[in-house]
């Protein structure tokens, strides 16, 4: 069981102030109405413990979703944002035309592994081609939550649902789906494993272009039994993390408390880093040591700027029902669709009328043309 | 099928012997799909045009890429009438595939050009035939076998401005037009004219009545087709976001925004695009960029026809509800699915207004004229933003495709109307806010954008219940309130869209009523009704939905009104009926469907025979 908060609720007494000006209670939304000790739940307050750190502006976010118990989690985060909750499967193009409209925004979208494995495939692919800028987490929990418990399209195979029976079809992965579709940065984290989480979601929101994090995040009325490759136990039990992730800000001076040479560094866009440890992969159920090698006896080590050996790793993983956690590719050369559309710094929906229309002669000058 | 086959006129009329063959007749060039016609097709009608002769052209074409029949009509009309005619007069049978269909319809009297080197049967002898060696002219004049497709249809061209009196100057600038000035292309198929002009001129002794003369009617007009003007007046009205995805008959918009916004839209100070054009993956896509940029604030639009507008019905549900401005041109085509998709229609009126689940009533603009078409590119957008909700502009095939003349379009003089939007400033005056509240008793709210700093501005955009703060509900009354405010909203809509143009003449007992690329069958066919019939009518155009109180009020006012339009079973004289119930028995429905462009003839003989039979 996860012992994150659950998001909402009252103000903490005494709070401490971010580098804009506001507490950590600011970052709230409201109370959640999802079943107590849903993994959904704990990424939300992470999301609100990440834009605390980051001291980000509220105002200049915006909260995305489509439909599903995901996408409901935006109402429970950054009340001072605005935020949208579209049709399912459809929020990646809702958050294309916002940013194309403004670009100086902080898209944060929340999806399903229904939402967005099923109806919304194409526009989550369409997305990850076009390089919106924006985070998109997915909270996948193998099960479609909110209408109470049928198999989604990251559900392993083999996987029993109460009603549902056996899942019989191959699961759709949806961090090979981005990383084949070209997306630059690719993410998988468990809700159980709350400073991973933070730290991929920081890394995330300092990110010019998509970031997918798929986060594994047990449904615990539908789908959290024993055998379920998406429960509580299950994620405990197999995580194996790929590396020790943190995020350090531009604006703080990095100190590298790991040993030398075994430390990865990778600069984001305007200075950010992220600081990423190789970790002996940790193998078997309770009881066994950490730190002990993977089944072949082979300490795993990952570059995640390779992109080919991002793929292998997750094929690997598949092919042994693995659960590999971390932050499995980055790129950030990849323009995005507002550098394709050679969009202007300022914002469209902040151009003034005499920028909307044309010039008198230019108009002139186009209606001759039909003379 | 041939345009004038479908025709229910009988075909041996013969020529009315009291009119002027001058400047007065049609022309139909039959071709095969994709075989460069379109030149050639232009270029007459241009020059026709150039010459001061009110002209309208339609491309009447199948569903194929090529190898298919088409028809090309252009009607020549000194009185300025440019809807489609019923009869033409003069046959250019380049297709054999259609020749003898084609022949038949012509009628008495009438002109045939074809291809002496092609099979063709001289079936009819009261019609006048001149044959035209095409393949030998090419050949002498030396042309480039790679070129020979594209230039063969000019010998039609030449012979037609031999035979007709086009003014070869008027055909050179016509050219130049359509090949953008391109020296050496204009003087390879300007020689082609020449040669067979000349040809004509020695060997095709003039034995028809048909001529045009040159008149000063289009001084100071451009030709323009609908999606054209609708692209310039979105440009001139402030669009910044545009996503779609390709369908016949939209496509054309869309390529009309690439083509102009580079020219119109780019930031003098910084020469970077003062808009986004993004081509979606599917129709779903397209909506869902648009309504994420108009929730975010910017004039946002796409462009689609029948079938892309069904897959948007979730979103454009969405939006109403949810209350986001949008906009999209539904470029109307005929049938499901394929249907046909390069026929006319005006069938998704009902499901245009209603697009959407529950309780939805739309806006929808319904563009008559190039004029509107361009006019509309605005007034959708400032429509949009002042009730924040999608507006559907339903134009159609005819419109959206065919060249019309038109005066020029003037650059606008009313400021974009971005509707109720609080700044963080005006947030600090008040007290309280609450989304959607009805503050002025109109039913529209007040919205806050995304990026507003005050920390009262943001909330929570969703297609779910929801109460005056944005707060989620599922409380009964909270639901009724909500709708019944968005009724209201409706009712302020049906006094602020587009009113109806209206026509009334004294004594009229009967009334019409009409909208989009019907007018001009309309206008003719009232005029002959007058002329020669002796029956008065009034005219009501609609421009938009909803239906105001003067749509009421003509009803009341004449013994019949006949609704024309262009699809099966009478959509709007439907949403007539709903309107004014107490006169729905007097509404007279004359929908016609058969995807083509309306004519007065069906209009006249129609309302003649209900009229005869009362
Ligand atoms: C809902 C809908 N949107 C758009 C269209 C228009 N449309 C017809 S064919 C086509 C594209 C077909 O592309 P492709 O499958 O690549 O075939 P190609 O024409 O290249 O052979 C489109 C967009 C349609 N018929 N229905
Ligand atoms: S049903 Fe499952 S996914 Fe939905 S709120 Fe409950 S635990 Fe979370």
């Amino acid at each position: 069981m996860t012992t994150a908060a659950k998001p909402g609720g009252p103000p903490a007494p005494k709070a401490t102030v971010n580098k804009a000006g506001l507490s950590k209670p600011d970052y709230r939304g409201l109370p959640s109405t999802l079943c107590a000790g849903c993994g959904h739940d704990s990424i939300a307050s992470q999301i609100i413990q990440s834009a605390f750190e980051l001291s980000l502006k509220p105002h200049q976010i915006i909260k995305l979703s489509g439909i599903g118990c995901s996408s409901k989690s935006p109402a429970y985060f950054l009340s001072r944002s605005h935020g949208i909750n579209v049709v399912h499967g459809r929020m990646p193009s809702i958050a294309t035309g916002a940013m194309l409209a403004n670009r100086n925004m902080l898209a944060i979208g929340v999806s399903g592994d229904g939402d967005t494995g099923s109806i919304g495939l194409g526009q989550y692919k369409h997305m990850l081609r076009r390089n919106v800028p924006m985070v998109y987490i997915i909270e996948n929990n193998g099960v479609y939550g909110l209408t109470k418990g049928q198999f989604s399209a990251t559900a392993d195979l083999g996987q029993k649902l109460k009603y549902a029976g056996t899942n019989e079809l191959m699961p759709i992965d949806l961090c090979l789906e981005a990383i084949i579709a070209e997306c630059g940065f690719v993410a998988r984290s468990f809700a159980g494993d709350a400073k991973q989480v933070r730290e991929l979601l920081k890394a995330a929101m300092s990110y010019n272009g998509t970031a997918v994090l798929d986060i594994i995040s047990p449904c615990v009325t539908f789908n959290n039994h024993a055998e379920s490759t998406k429960s509580y136990t299950f994620g405990k039990e197999h995580e194996e993390i790929l590396q020790d992730i943190n995020f350090v800000q531009a604006y703080e001076e990095i100190e590298v408390d790991y040993e030398p040479g075994s430390v990865q560094e990778v600069k984001l866009h305007d200075g950010p880093t992220i600081l990423l440890r190789k970790v002996e992969a940790r193998k078997g159920g309770k009881g066994e040591q950490e730190g002990t090698q993977a089944t072949n006896g082979e300490v795993r080590y990952h570059d995640p700027t390779d992109k080919l050996a991002a793929l292998r790793l997750l094929e690997e993983a598949r092919e042994k029902q693995e659960f590999i956690t971390g932050l499995l590719y980055i790129n950030e050369s990849r323009p995005t669709l507002l550098d394709l559309e050679r969009l202007p710094e300022t914002a469209l929906i902040a151009m003034s009328e005499e920028q909307l229309r044309p010039s008198r002669e230019a108009f002139a000058a186009a209606l001759a043309e039909f003379a | 099928m041939s345009t004038a086959a479908v025709d229910t006129a009988p075909r041996a009329v013969g020529l009315d012997p009291n009119r002027d063959p001058v400047n007065d007749f049609s022309i139909v060039a039959a071709t095969v799909n994709g075989s460069g016609s379109q030149t050639a097709n232009s270029t007459l009608i241009r020059a026709l045009f150039k010459m001061g002769i009110p002209v309208n052209g339609k491309n009447l074409f199948p569903s194929n890429i090529s190898g298919l029949p088409t028809w090309y009509t252009i009607r020549v009309s000194k009185d300025g009438y440019i809807a489609r005619r019923d009869t033409t007069e003069v046959l250019i049978a380049f297709n054999q595939q259609t020749a003898a269909q084609d022949l038949a319809a012509l009628p008495v009297g009438g002109v045939c050009l074809y291809p002496e080197d092609a099979k063709f049967e001289r079936s009819r002898d009261d019609v006048t035939y001149y044959p035209l060696p095409v393949k030998k002219m090419i050949a002498d004049l030396g042309v480039d076998k790679k070129l020979v497709d594209r230039v063969a249809n000019m010998v039609y061209v030449g012979a037609l401005a031999q035979l007709l009196g086009i003014e070869r100057e008027a055909i050179r600038e016509a050219l130049s037009y359509y090949l953008g000035g391109k020296q050496k292309a204009v003087e390879l198929n300007y020689n082609v004219v020449v040669a067979s002009a000349d040809w004509a001129r020695d060997n095709l002794p003039k034995q028809d009545p048909f001529r045009v003369e040159r008149m000063d009617k289009t001084e100071g007009l451009i030709l323009i087709d609908g999606n054209t003007a609708a692209g310039i007046g979105a440009l001139v009205g402030g669009m910044t976001v545009t996503a779609w995805y390709p369908i016949t008959p939209a496509t054309s918009l869309a390529d009309a925004l690439n083509e102009y916004a580079p020219k119109l839209r780019k930031d003098p100070k910084t020469d970077q695009p003062t808009y986004a054009i993004v081509q979606a993956e599917d129709e779903i896509a397209a909506i869902g960029m648009v309504l994420g940029a108009g929730w975010m604030g910017a004039r946002a639009m796409t462009s689609t026809s029948g079938p892309g507008i069904s897959l948007m019905t979730e979103f454009v549900g969405f939006g109403y509800f949810a209350e986001v401005p949008g906009v999209i041109w539904d470029v109307m085509r005929m049938g499901p699915s394929t249907g046909l998709p390069t026929r006319v229609s005006q069938g998704d009126v009902l499901k245009a207004y209603y697009l959407g689940h529950g309780d939805v009533r739309n806006i929808c603009l319904l563009p008559g004229n190039v004029q509107e078409c361009f006019e509309f590119g605005q007034t959708a957008f400032d429509l949009a933003e002042r009730l924040q909700q999608p507006v559907l502009v339903l134009s159609d095939l005819d419109l959206g495709m065919n060249n019309w003349m038109t005066r020029p379009f003037e650059y606008p003089t009313t400021p974009l109307d971005r509707g109720k939007v609080l700044d963080a400033e005006q947030l600090k005056q008040m007290e309280n806010w609450g989304r959607y509240k009805d503050v002025d008793g109109d039913g529209i709210p007040y919205r806050t954008l995304p990026g507003n700093e005050n920390p009262m501005a943001s909330y929570f955009t969703r297609g779910s219940g929801h109460n005056e703060n944005a707060g989620y509900t599922e409380r009964p009354d909270d639901w009724i309130k909500n709708m019944a405010r968005l009724a209201r909203k409706h009712e302020t809509a049906r006094t602020i869209v587009p009113k109806p143009v209206v026509d009334r003449r004294e004594g009229a007992k009967v009334g019409i009523i009409g909208y989009g690329s019907t007018d001009p069958a309309i206008v003719e066919a009232r005029d002959r009704l007058h002329s020669q019939l002796g029956l008065e009518t009034s005219y009501m155009r609609l421009r938009a939905l909803p239906l105001g109180e003067e749509v009421r009020q003509f009803v009341a006012e004449y013994d019949r009104v006949y609704v024309i339009e262009l699809n099966s079973d009478g959509q709007m004289h439907k949403l007539l009926q709903l309107h004014t119930p107490e006169y729905a028995t007097k509404l007279v429905s004359m929908a016609h469907n058969d995807g083509l462009p309306l004519t007065p003839r069906l209009v006249t003989d129609q309302i003649n025979e209900m009229e005869q039979t009362r």
